[in-house]
């Protein structure tokens, strides 16, 4: 097995420590829907859209106070190396309510009472953290689809990989490395909406992780600010 | 759709003219990009106008139907994305994505277009499978060609690892294409009152008597068909429906070739 992570702290595709991996993100990219979003984050490659606020069906899961906010994460079969059957399974579903939970405190779901937002989240291609990408894009949908919103939110992996303390993980660190932590984050209001995971860290190494992924979070989120300005201003200057 | 758009639909087509402007016969932008998935063998982003689906191919090792021990297998699945339309809801996959699977699937099949018979590891226990299944992203209208063209193109452009056996009884593995004897081609037209019009959009779709998709491989014969809609076809219109099929359909392959050559 080759090391992940050499003397001189350089990891197996390049980067440094606490380098991230090349992010492009696109905004409004689907006609029909009310907000959408597409990002490279890696190798990954994940489209999101936003359709509402709109009326809830079946009537009864709706609620007399504020929006109920729906979220499905998928992924296409052709998107891993084995091919992935179609109907979601357990992982998907788990995820799925990850992220809607990492989402649903920025949104100002008590503007629109007795309705629903649905946030449909496709990963193209799959690479090592796709929630965090996936969360970055759905965040970026519901921004470009106008519904008003606390903060943004970012994610991004950290992890312990050769026994160091590294940022967001590739496929291959996040398989064989000693340690995976998804967080997902609003800049602004300074706080973390997501936070799960698996390895061993000592308590030093967490808050170690947990500052460094929110420094990576803040790198995600100029550029993702960036991305939602690039297509309003030139929205602006067409008009 | 809208009454009042609906209204204009219908009588611009009464003066041969369509509330996009195109003429009856003229498809919408098509764009085809290969190659977007790395972790697929092949893949196809195609857009016709605002319909916008990707298939990605994925080949991979397992075992023939006992009744074609000889023959590799293809498998094409559609999936119609929530993302793609307001009216979608997540789920299993519904009648109409299960049509477009199937029509889209008999075009590949009936046309030949994959010599199956080349994929055969060991007869009867071990064959490739060629899984192509396709997102559907955005919806409007003709999802038959728009599905069947980003198919083929990824069908064309998709390259897997062969184990080859050479002279010496030696193994190696090499990197090769699908064996693709020609493209299909996908032409659908629907029939409003007396007009044929080609490359509907989804508001000409919702105004449908009649919805007619004909598949044509290289030497412009028909290989699949399917007849959609809720009233019949007269034999003189269907055969008109054939002949602007036909015509277009050369046009379309062209455009089709050149994006598979460049990929």
């Amino acid at each position: 097995m080759d090391k992940l992570i050499d003397e001189n702290g350089i990891r197996l595709d390049g980067r440094k420590w606490d380098e991230l991996r090349p992010v492009k993100i696109e905004v409004g990219v689907l006609k029909n829907a009310n907000g959408s979003a597409y990002i490279e984050f890696g190798k990954n490659k994940i489209i999101a859209a936003v359709y509402g606020p709109r009326e809830a069906h079946p009537k009864h899961l709706s609620l007399p106070d504020r929006a109920i906010l729906r979220c499905r994460y998928h992924m296409s079969p052709f998107s891993v190396e084995e091919r992935k059957p179609p109907q979601p399974n357990r992982r998907e579903i788990e995820i799925s309510l990850v992220i809607r939970r990492a989402l649903e405190t920025s949104v100002f779901v008590e503007e629109f009472p007795r309705t629903v937002i649905d946030i449909y989240i496709e990963v193209l291609q799959s690479d090592g953290g796709s929630r965090c990408a996936s969360i970055i894009a759905a965040s970026a949908a519901l921004a470009d689809s106008g519904i008003p919103m606390r903060d943004l939110v970012v994610g991004c992996a950290v992890g312990k990989v050769g026994g160091q303390i590294v940022l967001d993980l590739s496929d291959k660190e996040d398989k064989e490395g000693d340690g995976d932590m998804p967080i997902a984050y609003m800049p602004n209001l300074d706080r973390i909406t997501l936070l799960q995971f698996d390895g061993e860290f000592t308590v030093d190494e967490y808050k170690r992780a947990v500052d460094l992924g929110i420094e990576g979070n803040k790198k995600v989120y100029g550029i993702l600010r960036k991305a939602i300005m690039e297509k309003y201003f030139k929205v602006e200057a067409e008009k | 759709m809208e009454t009042m758009r609906k209204a204009q639909t219908l009588d611009l087509l009464s003066k041969q003219k369509r509330i996009d402007g195109r003429a009856l016969d003229q498809y919408r932008p098509i764009s085809i990009r290969t190659g977007l998935i790395q972790k697929a063998n092949g893949s196809s982003e195609v857009s016709i106008g605002n319909s916008k689906v990707l298939a990605g191919v994925k080949i991979q090792t397992g075992t023939p139907f006992p009744d074609t021990p000889n023959q590799g297998l293809l498998i094409v699945n559609a999936e119609f994305l929530p993302l793609s339309s307001a009216q979608i809801e997540p789920g299993p996959p519904d009648e109409d994505s299960i049509e477009l699977s199937r029509v889209v699937d008999r075009g590949i099949r009936e046309s030949q277009m994959i010599d199956l018979k080349a994929l055969v590891i060991e007869p009867g226990k071990s064959v490739y499978c060629v899984f192509v299944d396709i997102d559907v992203l955005n919806m409007d209208g003709n999802l038959f060609d728009t599905l069947s063209m980003s198919a083929t193109t990824a069908i064309a452009s998709a390259k897997f690892d062969k184990k080859i056996i050479k002279e010496d009884g030696t193994e190696e593995i090499q990197k090769v294409p699908l064996p693709v004897r020609l493209i299909p081609v996908s032409v659908t037209s629907i029939i409003i009152g007396d007009n044929i019009i080609l490359d509907p959009t989804e508001e000409e779709e919702s105004l449908f008597d009649v919805r007619l998709t004909l598949v044509f491989n290289e030497e412009g014969n028909l290989t699949a068909g399917q007849k959609g809609g809720p009233i019949g076809i007269s034999r003189e219109q269907l055969f008109k429906v054939v002949d602007i099929s036909r015509v277009k359909a050369e046009e379309i392959r062209s455009i089709v070739k050149k994006a598979v050559e460049n990929a």
